[in-house]
């Protein structure tokens, strides 16, 4: 099982603080990964926040690949940071040659189009590396959008911070959201795609437990969208419903909840919106989920919502103060990075609750 | 001797032989009066007896004339094994056995005519669902649930359903609003009594299926709804409140068609959908027939039809395709019921069922409902015709817009839960039982020859005859009773099959929790394959 955390915060604050979020819930995981995505960046990134930033792992040859692709569609590199790697012996990582964050501009022909035509042409980017780059396991591409960094990695989550410096904190990697995910992997083989939080198109998404509706989701899923695509996760499944009903349908927040655990019919019945709720029932039956997940999310406007399967069968718990507010499995987590926080307000969500963090650090509960 | 030629059929030229005891008779005569095919009858035979009449033993053989019960020779009154002697002998004198040198096959075609049969398929060898285990058995990882404390939402939908797209949605103030109406669909029970006609079915045996479903429905909650065939419906019934459990069958004979149409304004409540049925397995070629001697008095009635040989003909004449068959539906059955009333359709598992449910999934009117897969003797099994239909959705994106209902052998060996289980993870929506109602109705045929003479009018049991005194013998509140309790326990089997896989609502389409340790099956049907 995993452990999964997300924090945010008014300051800008260093990866080290996801780290210590996650390693208390340590018993929770295997030591088999870590991953982060951050968003709203400072830092060295301060500067670059409009341009797309490409988060890749790969090989030499898979950076001449990835470099030669980008200037035949005319992406124009405009910043580089490259992790001073800290190669101590030990260590207990399965690293990548090379990891790179660049920043492009983009290509003269999109500068003045519209952001829609250019979410397109970031994913659509986006996946064609992925496919260039996957032949030969030349290398991985978490994540190719504005303000957005994906680090991705297997091993042991301490040691890979370690290997990437995030231990210290000198200022250079800084975001004010942070969605993590520290993997126990029980179901598939260890790969790099499979570690939460996922990213598609400004959505981020981990998740723990188990989807047990993963063939039924997935087959749904794979005609749905061209993104839509990978599966190496179960908890893949739950980016990609997110992302359809909220980027694709349009449709308002709220409805995700209802889509991926929809209430019993003989509830329905009950309530004023019945037919609304029995035709997103109906017409959605194939993104339902119907095992024990708590999914965290970070949306594109910077909010983060969690909720749980309609059970309760993985817990979550949200807290903080005024300037930061965190998600995480277990509260041992919170106690840690947010010790002065008063625990009184900690919010447990219930199986039928959405909480969401507005970027105000508003904390909004409803139930579906 | 008695005089017989080589050519004359003989007992041990039929299908059954009866097995005799003279010595257990006490020629109570019962056999006899319950044989509805007059199978048997009394008789005469001279027997060599030792006998002995003083005090001390003196045994003498002597030759007797003692009465005796015979099989009739011939084929019109061939014995089918149906075991009704047996049952009411109080001596255990008689019983039918299996002969398994039967010549009936050869013999069975005189007079030029082919062999006529009942429901039953006489060819199952083995049964492909019961070679599927459910594999997927939870963990820690992902906790099963308990069958008898959490709540399942076990509905299945049964009408057209929108893709999430094409809802007409609008937005205001964080809120979606259904602009207009969607295409009706009715969330019923995953599990459906099918069709069979009034004129098929005794009078009774409706009723106990009528009881059952109004029961279940009224006295368990369980939305379980009852298809009639083809051959209309009482007009009582349709002038009820219980019509609302009931979905109408039209078929190409449009038996009683015009009384359904004169019931509507009459009617009380919808009914909970149309079917139209476009094929069936169980009567290849020629389409069904109701013989003569089923067409009783009330069935003329019901069906508006002289007493005659009712034949359904194979296809709906006048329709030459699918899409001019979904036009005319849309046109007369959606129109009939004013759009508020699923509309179905039932194809046969043949090589075609695809292409019909595809046509279905694309059909510009968007009004088809579910779509139901039988069969019984000829087409294809419907096992992996169900799991064809749902893979073309798959590759459309279309899974559950035309709900997909499997019947077919369904509960063939008793647990209809397990199947319709694995039929649902293969991704079918919801099943069709037929047999086993009558089953649970008292039938005693199966799928070795037994019986199997539904279409002589001479049911032992009284579920598919018309004739009174072979109707009195079925008893309606035991028959629905049955019925009853046979559901409760699928209902309760059901969750019992959900729980361990941790889901508490159905898992169509959810093929990765089956195993199958035949590696051809594993393939065909796309499940894992296990040893
Ligand atoms: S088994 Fe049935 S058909 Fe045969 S003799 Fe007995 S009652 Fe008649
Ligand atoms: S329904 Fe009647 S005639 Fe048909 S197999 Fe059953 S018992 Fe025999």
């Amino acid at each position: 099982m995993c452990r999964i955390g997300a924090i945010k915060s008014k300051v800008p604050f260093h990866p080290s603080q996801a780290l210590r979020l996650m390693l208390p819930q340590q018993e929770g995981h295997d030591n088999s990964g870590f991953a982060m995505v951050m968003q709203d960046l400072d830092g060295v990134f301060a500067g670059y926040k409009d341009k797309p930033l490409l988060s890749l792992a790969c090989t030499a040859h898979g950076a001449k690949l990835a470099e030669e692709y980008m200037k035949a569609q005319n992406f124009v590199r405009d910043f580089e940071w490259v992790p001073k790697i800290d190669r101590r012996p030990g260590l207990d990582i399965k690293a990548m040659p090379l990891y790179m964050f660049r920043c492009y501009d983009y290509p003269e022909e999109y500068q003045n189009v519209s952001w829609q035509e250019k979410e397109e042409l970031l994913l659509d980017t986006r996946l064609a590396l992925r496919r260039l780059l996957e032949k030969d396991d030349q290398g991985y591409v978490f994540s190719f959008w504005p303000d957005v960094l994906t680090l991705k990695e297997i091993g042991d989550p301490s040691d890979i911070a370690t290997y990437f410096r995030l231990w210290d904190d000198n200022g250079e990697l800084m975001a004010k959201n942070v969605v993590t995910q520290c993997r126990q992997n029980t179901n598939y083989d260890i790969v790099r795609y499979a570690a939460h939080p996922f990213f598609i198109q400004g959505y981020t998404l981990c998740a723990n437990g188990e989807n047990t509706f993963y063939t039924k989701n997935t087959e749904y899923q794979r005609s749905l969208h061209r993104g839509y695509n990978g599966f190496e996760s179960d908890s893949q499944n739950f980016l990609y419903t997110l992302h359809y009903v909220l980027h694709e349908l349009k449709w308002p927040i709220k409805y995700f909840k209802h889509v991926i655990t929809p209430l019993p019919f003989s509830e329905i019945e009950k309530r004023p919106d019945n037919k609304e709720l029995t035709a997103i029932r109906q017409s959605l039956a194939h993104l339902e989920i119907n095992g024990p997940n708590t999914i965290i999310a970070m949306l594109p406007d910077g909010r983060m919502m969690t909720c749980c399967d309609s059970k309760k069968l993985r817990p979550v718990v949200i807290g903080g103060d005024e300037t930061t507010k965190a998600i995480a499995s277990e509260v041992c987590g919170l106690n840690v990075v947010l010790p002065n926080r008063n625990p009184e307000l900690d919010v447990y969500p219930n199986e039928r609750e959405v909480v969401v963090i507005t970027p105000e650090l508003e904390v909004q509960r409803w139930k579906q | 001797m008695e005089t017989i030629k080589t050519l004359d059929i003989t007992f041990n030229d039929l299908n059954w032989k009866i097995e005799y005891s003279p010595e257990r008779c006490t020629m109570c005569g019962s056999c006899v009066a319950v044989c509805s095919f007059q199978a048997i009858e009394a008789g005469v035979e001279r027997h060599s007896k030792t006998v002995s009449t003083a005090r001390q033993p003196e045994p003498v053989q002597q030759h007797k004339a003692v009465p005796v019960i015979k099989q009739v020779n011939g084929l019109a009154n061939a014995c089918v094994g149906c075991g009704m002697c047996e049952k009411v002998c109080p001596n255990r004198a008689i019983k039918p056995v299996r002969n398994e040198n039967t010549r009936a096959g050869v013999l069975g075609r005189s007079g030029g005519t082919p062999i006529k049969r009942g429901g039953r398929n006489n060819l199952i060898k083995d049964n492909t669902l019961d070679k599927i285990v459910v594999g997927r058995i939870s963990q820690m990882t992902d906790p099963s649930l308990d069958a008898e404390r959490h709540t399942f939402d076990i509905l299945a939908p049964f009408g057209r359903v929108l893709t999430p797209g094409e809802l007409p949605f609008s937005t205001a103030g964080g809120e979606l609003k259904l602009n207009s109406s969607t295409p009706p669909v009715n969330w019923i029970y995953p599990l459906i009594f099918s069709d069979m006609s009034v004129g098929a079915l005794s009078t009774r045996a409706w009723e106990a299926i009528c009881i059952a479903t109004a029961y279940l429905n009224e006295k368990h909650n369980m939305p379980i709804r009852m298809c009639s065939g083809e051959g209309g419906m009482p007009v009582q019934l349709m002038k009820s409140e219980y019509l609302k459990y009931s979905i109408i069958q039209i078929a190409s004979g449009h038996f009683g068609w015009n009384r359904i149409v004169k019931a509507l304004p009459d009617m009380k409540v919808d009914p909970a959908g149309i079917l139209i049925k476009i094929g069936q397995g169980a009567k290849p070629g020629d389409g069904g027939l109701l013989p003569a001697a089923k067409v009783a008095e009330h069935i003329q009635a019901i069906r508006g039809v002289p007493k005659a040989d009712l034949l359904s003909p194979p296809n709906h004449q006048g329709l030459y395709s699918i899409e001019e068959s979904v036009q005319k539906m849309h046109l007369s059955l959606n129109a009939a019921f004013k759009f508020r009333v699923p509309v179905a359709i039932k194809c046969s598992a043949s090589a075609t069922s695809v292409s019909v449910y595809n046509n279905l999934l694309r059909d510009p009117y968007k009004i088809c409902g579910g779509n139901e897969v039988s069969l019984d003797h000829t087409g294809h099994p419907v096992v992996s015709k169900v799991r064809d239909c749902y893979q073309a959705a798959v590759k459309q994106g279309r899974q559950g817009q035309i709900p997909l209902w499997a019947g077919g052998g369904i509960g063939l060996t008793g647990n209809a839960a397990a199947d319709a289980f694995k039929m649902i993870c293969l991704g079918a929506n919801g099943v069709f039982i037929s047999k086993l109602l009558i089953q649970l109705c008292g039938c005693v045929g199966n799928e070795h020859g037994r019986c199997n003479a539904c279409n002589t009018g001479k049911c032992p049991t009284g579920i598919c005859s018309q004739d009174h005194r072979l109707v009195r013998r079925l008893d309606v509140d035991k028959a629905a009773q049955n019925i009853v309790e046979y559901m409760l326990a699928f209902d309760m089997e059901l969750r019992k099959l959900m729980a361990p896989i941790g889901n508490s609502s159905l898992p169509v389409g959810r093929s990765d929790a089956l195993v199958t340790t035949d590696k051809a099956m594993a393939d065909k049907l796309s499940i894992q394959y296990a040893c």
